[in-house]
């Protein structure tokens, strides 16, 4: 399916949800309201002419001061289809970022989730296991943030060398 | 979770015993680096492993949103350390598929690049799944394997060492090309070692794949369908080995792969020796017949001989436009990942790697639950991580 | 009276009471000493004895390891040690300065005692065997009457060490290795022990000289006696490579999975004593094997026929495998076949390892005790028809092993049905 076939099958089930659709770029991108993720992503997984059975990647961006919003991003890929999808929620800055997991459709969305969560700091609801993936378990701040400032010290240790 | 395995010649144990809790790694000789892995123990039976990553972890993206593009390269070396030519590659092919977004920005790489990049990334992939068949064979018990793996990768090495200058860490592939065109008589040097070296792919089939205990061992252990496999992201060899003919270099052919003629091995079932497609020998299988299949694709791009040209695409500045781009590329170990978002100026705004290993590594929990401790090691060394690329 | 009469039996029940090897040998070979005092005489012989063993015998291992080494770098296309002495033969000699400067590290938590009397404790069972196991008609510590049974015995002590130095050592990755040594040496204690039963009931003796006394010439060779000790022999010698935990069998010390098992915690010299006692047991169950099986030190020739002494004499024993000489190439041979598998196989796994031995080993240690037996009531005196017999049942089966049974066990996989046709003309 064409991103524009997908967008179509997608409008008709969650119309209200679906807030752009960009198509004019190298991955055409649907942006969804956040709370309604899950229920996007188990009709994306179960719809039989979807069928995106393969999260490709799930990844935490910060665009820096200039922008207010975090992101998610969402790549799909289906592998009986062989058609992509990139799904992006929003989350502004000002709130604690929470998202709903995907973890119980892609279970690879375990890990990728922990990161996003470790090194951005988001939140999500439902995750099983939701603890640092690569930086160490008492390990303060996201520092993928842009506003990030790394601290002095880690127990005793210099941080900036 | 029921354990995904055929428990009939696993033990279960009366239950007045204790769990015992064992921390295998960081620092353990099979763990393949840096790996830990939180083993709760029923005797020699594993209930849980839980694996703890980030021992390796190098701040690879945040270091790349402060650098420019070429010089993000040197650090996708230090990604996949043993497939460092295809960690370059991956990036250059995302930054360049960034670029061509915007009309006349990419000129493309020109032929002679296309060829040697196929080359160069073959050839590694040859050495990086020497490197699992080696050390695979000393998981299992068997030394030998993997000093005669050594030996022969001793030799691509060798290789890279003369059109490149370094031994592990490339940068050798830029965006619009290669660095610098070969060196001469290196053709010829490429085809004594690809002579050289497909009779011994036989020869290592004959002393580890066929090996009676090797199979016993390897045989219907940690056995992953497709689906399991698909559901966890895992790719490369470790789904193909599930029985899923799927390969990037063939579905969504990159570079100039269209042109070349190799077959996509995939792991089956042998009922006469207990395999069965997706448990650790066919992992393991896979990764040998895709040798065979690298030397055929070399042995093509030796036939037909490299075109003449330069190797090295006229860029201004790499500076790609206002956009973002997730591409991905058939790496040894998988597929790797490259999500780019750039707002226009030289350095990119975000970068994140989508690493083979990681996900793969994620199924090891679900895999080993209910096996024995030799199996963690034996899933471990089939799953073929690198722990550079895991933590990035 | 009666405590001396149970003392004379157990007298009797060690060692010869007749005439001991020591007094034969003062009688045959020094004359000069029949003039001291009787029992002097024998003394200073077994000294003698003793004292070359304790030199001789801890200076083995230092070989092996050598021998360990080349050969293994030989295996693998390397060329092993060259750098201490001509060819490298100094290097075990290097390593063992480097382990004795080494620190002795003893973990906090451990249990001191058991910790540093363990590895001596191997070390000294180890090496307890040699005294019963006869190198020459004449050379051995001490003529047990009952040899092999002391053997068994001192060797299963051996695991009493390997489970005090894991418990000792206070960590996890030892507890295992010791649990699995334990396992599987207790294991494969039974089918050795039931395989040195067919050995013991053809030779109607415990006594190790008694054993090799029986097996003049190649056709007395118990291996070739019956055709159930020719398979007893190959299930004896693949436990006995189980039982000094040599790969496919190395679990308790399987390095990709336990680090380095029981003696993880363990370094310097009390390391190279585990070391040692590791090589001094794969040379000591060698040489069982060539004592029961291979005929000690009677070679493939009858003794008769050989001259008595002179270099001709000396050169002919060792080409014919007999006498002092027969026995060490022989037992080296063994040890080279050991070291070829350890470089060659992978290791088994723990439930395969116990499913080899008691669903395997021990039902066809079983059946060749039965068969012995039924082959001693059809031939009660060994003569030439039995061995003919013997020999001919071995070939057949041999031919049955390798021809049937062996295609389909070595079969293996396939090769991917695409493969094969596309391999491309390779070879310049």
């Amino acid at each position: 399916m064409t991103p524009q076939e997908i967008y179509e099958n997608l409008k008709d089930k969650f119309e209200e949800s679906i807030v752009s659709f960009e198509e004019d770029v190298a991955d055409p991108f649907i942006v969804i309201a956040t709370e309604s993720i899950a229920d996007v992503a188990q009709h994306l997984a179960e719809d039989e002419g979807l069928a995106f059975d393969f999260l490709m990647c799930l990844s935490g961006v910060d665009l820096g001061a200039k922008d207010s919003n975090f992101y998610v991003v969402y790549h799909l890929y289906s592998m009986t289809h062989r058609h992509k999808l990139v799904l992006k929620l929003v989350l502004p800055k000002e709130e604690e970022p929470h998202v709903s997991t995907v973890e119980h459709i892609w279970r690879t969305a375990n890990w990728h989730e922990r990161e996003a969560y470790d090194l951005f700091g988001v939140i999500f609801d439902g995750h099983s296991d939701l603890r640092r993936i690569l930086l160490p378990d008492d390990w303060e701040g996201y520092p993928m943030r842009k506003d990030y400032t790394e601290p002095e010290f880690y127990r005793g240790m210099r941080v900036p060398y | 979770m029921a354990a995904p395995q055929q428990d009939s010649k696993f033990i279960e144990l009366k239950p007045f015993t204790d769990e015992m809790i064992v921390s295998m790694g960081p620092q353990h000789p099979s763990t393949h680096g840096v790996l830990r892995l939180e083993l709760k123990l029923d005797g020699e039976i594993v209930r849980d492993a839980i694996p703890h990553i980030g021992y390796l972890h190098r701040c690879f993206e945040k270091h790349s949103e402060n650098l420019s593009y070429q010089q993000i390269i040197p650090f996708t070396d230090r990604m996949d350390y043993i497939a460092a030519m295809n960690m370059n590659w991956g990036f250059c092919l995302a930054v360049e598929e960034l670029m061509a977004a915007e009309e006349g920005k990419f000129p493309g790489v020109p032929e002679r690049g296309e060829y040697l990049r196929i080359l160069i990334g073959e050839l590694n992939r040859i050495g990086s799944h020497l490197l699992s068949f080696g050390t695979y064979g000393m998981d299992i018990g068997a030394f030998t394997p993997f000093l005669y793996a050594f030996r022969d990768r001793e030799k691509i090495l060798l290789l890279f060492e003369k059109i490149c200058g370094a031994r592990l860490t490339y940068n050798y592939i830029r965006v619009g090309g290669v660095s610098r065109d070969t060196p001469p008589g290196f053709m010829d040097e490429v085809k004594e070692f690809i002579d050289y070296f497909e009779p011994q792919i036989d020869l290592y089939n004959s002393l580890l794949t066929a090996n009676r205990i090797f199979i016993e061992r390897t045989a219907n252990v940690a056995v992953m369908d497709t689906e399991m496999a698909i559901n966890y992201g895992i790719t490369g060899p470790n789904l193909r080995g599930a029985g899923l003919q799927w390969d990037l270099r063939k579905d969504e052919p990159y570079s100039i792969y269209d042109r070349f003629d190799f077959d996509v091995p995939v792991g089956r079932d042998i009922p006469e020796v207990g395999v069965v497609a997706g448990d650790c020998w066919n992992r393991y299988k896979v990764r040998m017949d895709e040798m065979k299949e690298s030397v055929r694709i070399i042995r093509q791009i030796l036939d037909s001989g490299l075109p003449d040209g330069p190797v090295q695409a006229e860029l201004k500045a790499v500076r790609p436009p206002k956009g973002e781009i997730f591409h991905r590329s058939e790496a040894p170990r998988g597929e790797l990942g490259f999500y780019i978002i750039s707002d226009g100026t030289p350095k990119p705004v975000r970068v994140k790697a989508k690493s083979p290993c990681f996900t793969a590594l994620s199924a090891l929990q679900e895999l080993s639950r209910g096996l024995m401790v030799a199996d963690i090691i034996a899933i471990i060394g089939s799953i073929d991580i690198v722990m550079g690329e895991v933590d990035r | 009276m009666p405590l001396s009469l149970q003392t004379e039996n157990l007298h009797q029940f060690f060692v010869q009471s007749s005439e001991s090897w020591a007094q034969r040998f003062v009688q045959e070979h020094a004359p000069v000493l029949t003039h001291l005092p009787a029992p002097l005489g024998e003394l200073l012989i077994m000294l003698a004895c003793c004292v070359i063993f304790v030199a001789v015998v801890p200076l083995l291992p230092l070989g092996l390891v050598l021998a360990e080494r080349k050969v293994s770098a030989h295996i693998q296309d390397r060329v092993g040690p060259m750098r201490v002495g001509p060819h490298g033969i100094l290097q075990t000699l290097a390593d063992g300065v480097k382990l004795i400067f080494k620190e002795d590290h003893i973990p906090r938590e451990g249990d001191k005692f058991l910790f540093v009397v363990s590895p001596y404790i191997i070390f000294a069972c180890s090496f307890a065997v040699f005294a019963a196991i006869p190198f020459g008609q004449s050379i051995l510590v001490s003529e047990l009457n009952i040899g092999i049974f002391y053997i068994m015995a001192i060797s299963s002590v051996i695991v009493m060490g390997v489970i005090m130095a894991g418990w000792a050592s206070n960590s996890k990755w030892s507890l295992l290795g010791a649990m699995r040594s334990a396992a599987q040496i207790v294991s494969y204690e039974i089918p050795i022990g039931l395989c040195i039963l067919t050995v013991v009931m053809l030779a109607q003796s415990l006594n190790m000289q008694e054993i090799v006394k029986g097996q003049d010439g190649i056709g007395n060779w118990l291996i070739f006696r019956t055709p159930f000790t020719f398979i007893a022999f190959f299930v004896f010698f693949v436990s006995a490579i189980a039982e000094v935990n040599r790969t496919p069998f190395d679990l308790p010390e399987a390095e990709s999975e336990l680090v380095a098992g029981f003696h993880t915690e363990y370094s310097g010299m009390r390391f190279a004593l585990f070391f040692i006692a590791e090589y001094a047991n794969m040379f000591a169950v060698s040489a069982i094997a060539v004592t029961l099986f291979l005929g000690g030190w009677h070679g493939i020739v009858p003794t008769e026929m050989l001259p008595e002494s002179g270099i001709l004499g000396f050169v002919l024993r060792a080409i014919t495998l007999s006498g002092l000489l027969g026995v060490v190439i022989k037992t080296l041979f063994l040890v080279f076949v050991m070291m070829w598998i350890r470089w060659t196989l992978p290791r088994l796994r723990v439930d395969q390892l116990m499913n080899l031995c008691w669903k395997y080993f021990i039902p066809i240690s079983f059946f060749n005790i039965l068969g012995v037996g039924i082959w001693g009531l059809i031939f009660p005196k060994d003569s030439l028809l039995s061995i003919i017999i013997s020999i001919v049942a071995i070939i057949l089966g041999l031919i049955f092993t390798f021809g049937v049974l062996g295609k389909s066990l070595s079969k293996g996989p396939e090769p991917p049905p695409n493969s094969a046709e596309r391999r491309v003309s390779a070879t310049t």
